[in-house]
Formats: structure tokens, sequence, C-alpha cells
């Protein structure tokens, strides 16, 4: 290979390609990283933002809140209670659909229909189900005799409404990428499976659950990471309330930054909740290495 | 515990399809009550034991559309999530032409960057872009709306992938023949990529369409408003007056509600697609 100049060995009209999504992307995903960092370490007001250095105690400020414990409370509630039982639902309706019945089209259409409508329009249809005389309380009357709780006014109930809707929404999307796991298990696995004699169970243990591991891994982290996100169904349903019950924390990071205006400790917020998510994902990598099977 | 193997499977069968369709029944409740509930008259509405109502009532939909501005919000997130679709295809894909196809100076570390992007959660974004776009003088335009997600590294990773799975010859054989870099990413890559530009292609649609927390940031003018502020707002308006609130939902989520049921295939597999990537 002949020795070419610097010039000569790059192809310099591959910027001109590339400009478009780099002038969007460093613009608006890029430098606001930045930027996020300068606006968490200074105070003011709208207008004249930069006018204070105040060090870290925007970041002083949000952990040693008491708004913010509870919100991050919250949304841990949230994750634990929408993830596993996410995963859990989602590979077991999976499994059933991939089991050559007739009318898998049909399923998987109606399994994906709370996927694609949009978060606002449905919260307020549920919403209304969990009205203390809605129809939800009238079906658990008729079946168990007893009166159903008012769902979004009780501190109790209020998250569990926010997590069986939250489940109920994004099912239907983790069964798809699930099903697409369970048809790339090579059928000759289950032949072999079948020809030891082994189970519905034992076959599941040995050979999908094993098969299926970096699916689930895929599941988990990406289903935690928009867990900790979640914020239009508590916009829509509760408001954050009541009394805090399901203020999650980027509903706290909306009332700091539109409502309050202090976009300081929003962005130290957001910083917080990024570093969060950052560990709960490397640990969840850690934890799972060993156990996800690659072919 | 049963006469055969046959009997045994067919119990079983039995059984998934109970639990599948107890699923579905479900799945399609909420949305079965709202288009019940979105014919009822106010009262109707009130009473939950009322399953169907006595009349269908029409003029909810009439009365939901013309008491906000719901043409004007329709207008809006159709602008807005076309505007986004169309340009997230053609930055994406000419990114990824250049990432796939051509070596220059800074590939590996311009590309780690772009990486990164997917790692930062959109609200630490959210309010260092409320400052740029302030200084930009883009607060309540459809600048706001549209320029920041016109490209993004999914777009870019899935084309990029795709395009590097594509024999090298294509190439080398186009060149031979007098093929420029540009006429070749029109006349050959782009046809070649139906199923990865639509992938992206519906997803950037839906994530517009439904996209919320950031035009709640960056509009606060009503005419820049999309359906999902709209409805926001018309939610908080109407407070108990649910026949309008179904009505009003039940034509918010229709376009994709049809969008989907004629290209479900292309959503699922592009679903599946992404998340055998890992």
């Amino acid at each position: 290979m002949s020795k070419k100049s610097f010039f000569q060995r790059y192809e310099w009209s591959a910027y001109f390609y590339l400009f478009p999504a780099l002038a969007v992307i460093l613009t608006f995903h890029v430098l606001p990283v930045f930027y996020a960092m300068v606006i968490s370490v200074h105070s003011g007001g709208m207008t004249n933002y930069f006018k204070n250095f105040v060090g870290l105690s925007n970041f002083e400020y949000v952990i040693t809140n008491k708004h913010f414990w509870y919100s991050m409370w919250n949304t841990l509630y949230y994750v634990v209670g929408t993830v596993p039982v996410q995963i859990f639902l989602s590979l077991f309706i999976a499994i059933l659909l991939n089991q050559k019945i007739k009318g898998l089209e049909m399923y998987r259409v109606i399994y994906f229909l709370p996927v694609i409508t949009s978060v606002n329009a449905i919260s307020i249809v549920w919403k209304y189900m969990y009205q203390k005389y809605g129809v939800l309380n009238s079906f658990i009357g008729f079946l168990t005799g007893i009166p159903g709780p008012d769902w979004l006014m009780d501190t109790t109930w209020a998250m569990p409404a926010i997590i069986i809707m939250s489940v109920w929404k994004g099912l239907g999307y983790n069964v798809i990428i699930f099903l697409a796991g369970l048809q790339n298990v090579p059928p000759s696995l289950y032949d072999a499976a079948k020809i030891d004699g082994a189970g519905r169970w034992k076959t599941f243990w040995n050979v999908t659950w094993p098969m299926i591991s970096p699916t689930t891994f895929f599941v988990m982290i990406m289903s935690t990471i928009s867990s900790f996100q979640v914020f239009a169904q508590v916009y829509m349903m509760t408001g954050g309330g009541p009394q805090e019950s399901t203020t999650v924390v980027i509903y706290y990071l909306y009332q700091l930054a539109y409502v309050e205006h202090k976009m300081g400790r929003a962005s130290a917020l957001a910083f917080i909740l990024f570093l969060i998510i950052f560990a709960i994902t490397y640990l969840q990598k850690k934890f799972t290495a060993k156990r996800v099977h690659y072919n | 515990m049963f006469k055969s193997i046959k009997a045994e499977e067919k119990f079983i069968g039995t059984l998934i399809h109970i639990f599948l369709i107890a699923g579905a029944l479900t799945m399609l409740a909420p949305f079965l009550w709202m288009i019940l509930t979105s014919f009822k008259n106010k009262f109707e509405a009130l009473d939950s034991t009322i399953i169907f109502p006595a009349k269908f009532v029409y003029e909810n939909y009439i009365i939901a559309w013309t008491k906000a501005p719901f043409f004007k919000y329709f207008l809006n997130t159709v602008f807005v999530a076309l505007a986004c679709t169309i340009m997230q295809l053609f930055s994406s894909s000419l990114a990824a032409y250049a990432f796939s196809h051509m070596n220059f100076y800074g590939k590996e570390w311009l590309f780690n960057i772009l990486l990164a992007t997917m790692m930062v959660p959109q609200q630490v974004l959210l309010v260092p872009n409320y400052f740029i776009l302030k200084q930009l003088g883009w607060l309540n335009t459809f600048y706001a709306l549209i320029i920041p997600w016109s490209a993004g590294f999914f777009g870019i990773f899935l084309l990029r992938q795709f395009f590097m799975t594509l024999p090298k010859d294509l190439w080398d054989a186009a060149r031979i023949d007098g093929c420029s870099r540009l006429k070749f990413f029109f006349k050959i890559l782009l046809p070649l990529s139906a199923a990865p530009l639509t992938t992206i292609a519906i997803f950037t649609f839906v994530g517009n369409w439904n996209s919320f927390l950031w035009p709640l940031f960056v509009t606060n003018d009503q005419t820049y408003y999309t359906l999902q502020v709209g409805l926001s707002n018309f939610n908080q308006s109407e407070g108990t007056e649910w026949h309008l609130l179904m009505a009003a939902s039940t034509f918010c989520v229709l376009p994709l509600l049809i969008m989907f049921f004629m290209a479900q295939k292309q959503f699922i597999q592009g679903i599946a697609h992404t998340g055998s990537k890992e």
C-alpha cells in the first residue's frame, strides 16, 4: 500500500454528508449536556440567569430537600412495581403466543394497541375508569361485593393505580420483543430436550430461559430506564397527588423548572437522576452479566 | 390425569386461549369504554352501571372538537411529526452513509460522541435546550418543535448497521461505471434500504405524535400547541365532562390507530428488530 498524505488519506466530502445530522445533534443533544452543568452551578431569574455563581449549592438544595426524597421514593416504588410485573407478564404472554396457536396476528395487534396510543389520551380514559364510582369499582363490586377504593384520591392506592395503568400500556411492546427472542431459539434445541424426556417446565428453565436471557436483559434495562422517567401518566391523572404520593422525580423536575422557575435546581436534579439511572444500569449489567448467555 | 397425550395437548391449548382471550379483553376494555362513553350524554357518562347509551350522541364529537381549537392542534401535530420524520430520514441516511462508506478524520471519536448521546435522558436536555432555544429566538415557534428532533443517533446507527451488511462490491462496481458518491447514495443505497427507513419513519412519526414533555416545555402559545398539549389542557378545563373528554381522547388516538392497522407488520417487525440488536 502506498503511503498517502494526510489530505489524500481521508475523504473530506464526508463532512458534507454528516453536516445536517451533526449540526442538530451537537447543538441540541451534546452542547446542552455541558450547558446543563453550567446552569446547575448558577442561580438567577429567567432573564439574567448567569448572574450568580453558586457552586454546588443547587445540588445541596436538592439532596437535602424532603420533596426530592419523596419523589425518589415514589419513583423507586413505581420502578419496582412496574418492571418485574411487566417482564413476568410479557414473557408469559409471549410464550403462550409462541405455541403455534391460531389467531396469533390478531392477538399481537390487540396486545400492541395500548403501546401506540398516546399516554395523555389513555391517561384520561384510565382516570375516568378509576373514579370512585367508575367502571372499575363497579366491576370489582360486581365480582367481589366489596366496594373498591377511591383510587386516585387515596394516598395508598394512587401509585398502584398508576402502576397498573403503566403495565397495561407497556405490556405489548415487551411481548413483541420477547416473541422475537423466542422465535430465534433454534427448534433443534426443543427437539433435543424432547428426546431427553424433559417436560414443559424443565424445557423452559433449561432451554428457553437461558436462550432468551439477552432479550430479558434488554427488556429489563430498557424498561428500568424508561420507568425512571415516568411523567405523563402522573401529570394527567394525579398531578403528583394526593399529598405528593405520586410525585415522581420528573414531575418534581417539572415543578422546579416550569412552576418555580428554578432552572439551576432543576438542572442539578436532572443530573442526579442521570447518575442514578446510570448507576443502576451499570449494576444491573454487572450482576446479570454472568447469567446472560450469548451465542 | 389425561387419557392420552392428545387430550392433554387439547386441554393445554384451550387453557392458553382462555388466558390470551382474557388478556386481550383487558387490553381492549379501556378502548371500548372510551368509545362507548364518547357517545353517551352527560348523565349516562357519570353512571358507570350504564354500559350502552340509550341514544348515541354524536354531537359530543362536534362539541369537543370546537370547544378547543383541536383542528389547529391537529394540523400542528401532523406538520411537526411529518417534518421531523422527513428530516430525520434525510439527515440520518446521509450521516450513516458517511459512517459506513467513507474514511474521514475523526470518524471513530465522532461516532463515540454520538453513541454517548443515547445514554443522556431527555430530561437533562430540557432546561439547557430551553435556554438555547430562547437565545435562538425559537421558543414558541415550529423550529423549537421540529429542529431538535430532526436528527438522532438511533436512526444513524440503524442505517449504518444496515449499510454495512450490503456487499462492498456494490460500490466498487458502481465506481468503475463512473458513479459518484452522491449518485450511488440516491440511485442504489436508498432504494435498497426501504425496510430500515420504514422502521425509522414509524418510530419518529409515532414518537413525535405522542411527544408531550418537550412541547409542554417549549411552547406556551396556543398557536403552536400539539395535540397532546392541547388534550392535556382540555383535560384540565373540562374536569368531569367525561363524555366530551372521551370523545376528544378518541379522535386524538384514532389517526395512529388507523396508521397502525394499515402498517401493523412494519410496526411489529420494526420493534422486534430493535429488540434483537442487543
